[in-house]
């Protein structure tokens, strides 16, 4: 049994609706990606959840990794002129 | 659907939560757990934190599939065309279950086929609910009713597990639940207010169904080996007696409406508690459906594998094709 | 009046019966695919044809005009009153077989609900209407399986081919016309089944061609289920699919 190989495993990303960014919404195994996408439709879709669906194969995302929160992150957190709180302006132009 | 069994210890003696060493690592990570922080699939965490998950998320895999048998048992003579509809989508609702949660265990560096190689040797348990069989239609309303009535019982705290992948895939579930229950009822209802054949097939089915399903809530909490730190950790949220309880008391007057009675002599409320006592469970009958003795365990076990080795030339030729397309595909580039 | 003196009902009950039988012998797979995904998968085109089927049997009891509800045709007729071409009724046999069958009549269903819009009976036009799309996706799915298994490996080519050498005569059925189609054409209600060949083929031939199968050649065999004469296996899926409703006549579920 274990000689055998799996089919690898595939990441499916939805839209909701139009409108919609796609989002994470599970992942299955399938041979290929036109199998993915078709059982992504069968397995995520039961209750007509989506408008589009996206499949990645899982081994093909390059992810950060989790102990590099620190330095991707947090340098962040200092950037306050990046949010519009940060700007104090007139009564008058209240709705800038 | 889903089980209680999910912190059964594995026979083949891996280690449980009682072997946790504590470092100081382990410390910072149990008081975030503790505070109601997810962990993330790449997050450093405790190797006994890891391997319960993998143990529990598998056991109720496992469980969402095996339970597609007893179920599928009747999918074939359901009595109208109604029915029928809504059993095949409740049991393909529970292979999506299945595939959720094997998706949520494969997060942990499991792959499904060594978590269904498991299964299938009979290193995995399952609920043991799914070991009991089906013998009448009313069955498929009971299983409804009780058996998937006790399943959101456990479930629901479990959308708020400590780990994300876990309780996302239990949010989803949870959701898509919501109707199997009430499917269950409906039917019973409908039964309830027929022939008197059909109120009798109601009634021996919650005679047979009953005490299996309190047992789903799996062993005493003094008697839970492995409770305590999952509680810690923030994988279990509320005790097995504590569930099995609110089960009860919310069950009861449901039956009162069907106009059934439960086989328990001890039966009845208790004023000064504000809760409905009930008579004990038999523990041997428990343990011994749990160590492969029950009347179906061999039988369930069995339809799962010859699914899966009959299976296996259909996924080896998918693969094989796509093989085939991608060199073609390479080719033509 | 009794179903068989009517041609409007029959040519109903002829597509009512073929989604109803197709339906029942994929739901026999339910819970034992070869994997979750695929399992998940029929199970939804078996979800589909059910409900082709509760709407054909429900229009078509409504047009007999004696009462019987989708439940009264489905449960309380004899295999001699099932109408569906005896394609549907065969054994699932192994997953070649299930899916070569499925594909066979799901494409040949795909052929007709195209040209049923303009069928003179309003009821029949708006479930062709609606199940087209879900047919266009069965096809799409169970087409995806016949060349994957064709074109696979050894043994899943020789399974395919042994399915498509057994199954290609029930074919035939699909494409007779008697008195029933004639009435139905004659009455605007749906085209000849022999004018639906030429669109399936073109459908069908080419991909049995790309998954390296090779067509069987034509043979004399014509069966005969949608005439009311079936084979063995529907005595047998009827004795189990009406089993308990037939044990409590009268009694609601």
């Amino acid at each position: 049994m274990s000689d055998r190989k799996e089919w690898p495993l595939w990441e499916v990303f939805l839209r909701s609706k139009a409108g919609l960014d796609h989002k994470h919404c599970g992942s299955l195994h399938a041979a290929d990606g036109a199998m993915a996408l078709q059982m992504a439709r069968d397995v995520y879709t039961r209750r007509q959840e989506g408008v589009s669906i996206w499949v990645v194969r899982a081994d093909q995302i390059v992810a950060s990794a989790p102990d590099d929160k620190a330095a991707l992150f947090d340098p962040m957190a200092d950037k306050i002129y990046r949010h519009p709180t940060f700007y104090e302006l007139p009564d008058e132009v209240n709705h800038m | 659907m889903y089980t209680q069994a999910m912190d059964l210890p594995n026979p083949d003696g891996s280690p449980t939560l009682a072997s946790v060493d504590s470092e100081a690592r382990e410390a910072a990570f149990n008081d975030r757990a503790g505070r109601g922080e997810i962990v993330e699939a790449r997050d450093w965490m405790p190797e006994a934190y890891r391997k319960t998950l993998v143990r529990q998320i598998s056991q109720h895999a496992h469980s969402e599939i095996v339970g597609m048998l007893p179920e599928g048992n009747w999918v074939t003579r359901a009595p109208s065309l109604k029915r029928k509809t809504i059993l095949l989508a409740k049991i393909q609702d529970e292979g999506g279950h299945g595939l959720y949660l094997y998706a949520a265990a494969e997060t942990l560096g499991v792959s499904r086929d060594e978590l269904l190689n498991a299964l299938h040797t009979g290193k995995a348990k399952y609920s043991s609910i799914f070991n009991y069989p089906t013998l009448t239609w009313a069955d498929i309303g009971v299983i409804g009713w009780l058996v998937d009535g006790a399943a959101i019982m456990n479930q629901v705290p479990l959308c708020r597990c400590s780990y994300g992948p876990y309780a996302r895939a239990m949010v989803r579930i949870c959701k898509e639940e919501s109707f199997h229950q009430r499917q269950g009822f409906d039917l019973l209802l409908t039964m309830a207010k027929g022939t008197d054949a059909q109120r009798a097939m109601v009634q021996d089915a919650v005679n047979r169904w009953w005490w299996p399903v309190l047992m789903m809530f799996g062993p005493h909490d003094k008697d839970s080996q492995n409770s305590e730190l999952s509680m810690k950790w923030g994988i279990k949220r509320i005790t097995n007696d504590e569930l099995r309880q609110q089960f009860v008391d919310a069950t009861i007057p449901q039956g009162e409406l069907l106009g059934v009675t439960f086989p328990d002599p001890e039966l009845r409320w208790n004023e000064a508690r504000g809760h409905y006592d009930f008579g004990p469970i038999d523990w041997t009958e428990f343990w011994n459906v749990v160590n492969g003795h029950g009347p179906l365990n061999r039988e369930r076990l069995a339809a799962r594998v010859a699914a899966w080795d009959e299976g296996a030339w259909v996924r080896e030729a998918a693969l094989a094709h796509a093989a085939k397309q991608a060199a073609r595909e390479r080719a033509a580039a | 009046m009794n179903a068989a003196t009517n041609p409007h009902v029959n040519y109903i009950l002829r597509l009512a019966d073929g989604s109803l039988v197709l339906a029942q012998r994929l739901s026999e797979l339910c819970g034992k695919g070869p994997a979750l995904e695929p399992d998940i998968a029929l199970t939804n085109i078996a979800l589909d044809l059910l409900g082709q089927a509760r709407l054909l049997l429900s229009h078509a009891g409504t047009l007999e005009g004696q009462g019987r509800d989708e439940d009264a045709l489905a449960y309380w007729r004899d295999a001699k009153d099932f109408l569906n071409p005896t394609l549907c009724e065969l054994p699932n046999g192994d997953f070649a077989q299930t899916c070569l069958r499925a594909y066979c009549y799901v494409s040949w269903q795909a052929v007709l609900w195209a040209q049923l819009p303009q069928s003179s009976d309003a009821a029949l036009a708006a479930i062709a209407a609606k199940s087209c799309k879900e047919t266009r996706y069965h096809c799409e799915h169970l087409g995806d399986w016949v060349l994957r298994l064709g074109d696979g490996t050894a043994e899943s080519h020789a399974r395919m081919q042994r399915a498509l050498d057994y199954l290609y005569p029930y074919t035939n059925e699909l494409f007779d016309s008697d008195a029933t189609d004639e009435a139905a054409a004659a009455a605007g209600l749906g085209p000849l089944p022999s004018t639906l060949a030429a669109d399936w083929q073109a459908q069908v031939l080419p991909l049995l061609t790309e998954a390296t199968l090779s067509v069987p050649a034509t043979v004399p065999f014509h069966s005969t289920g949608r005439r009311g004469v079936h084979s063995e296996a529907l005595g047998h899926l009827l004795g189990e699919m009406q089993v308990v409703a037939r044990a409590h006549p009268g009694a609601h579920w």
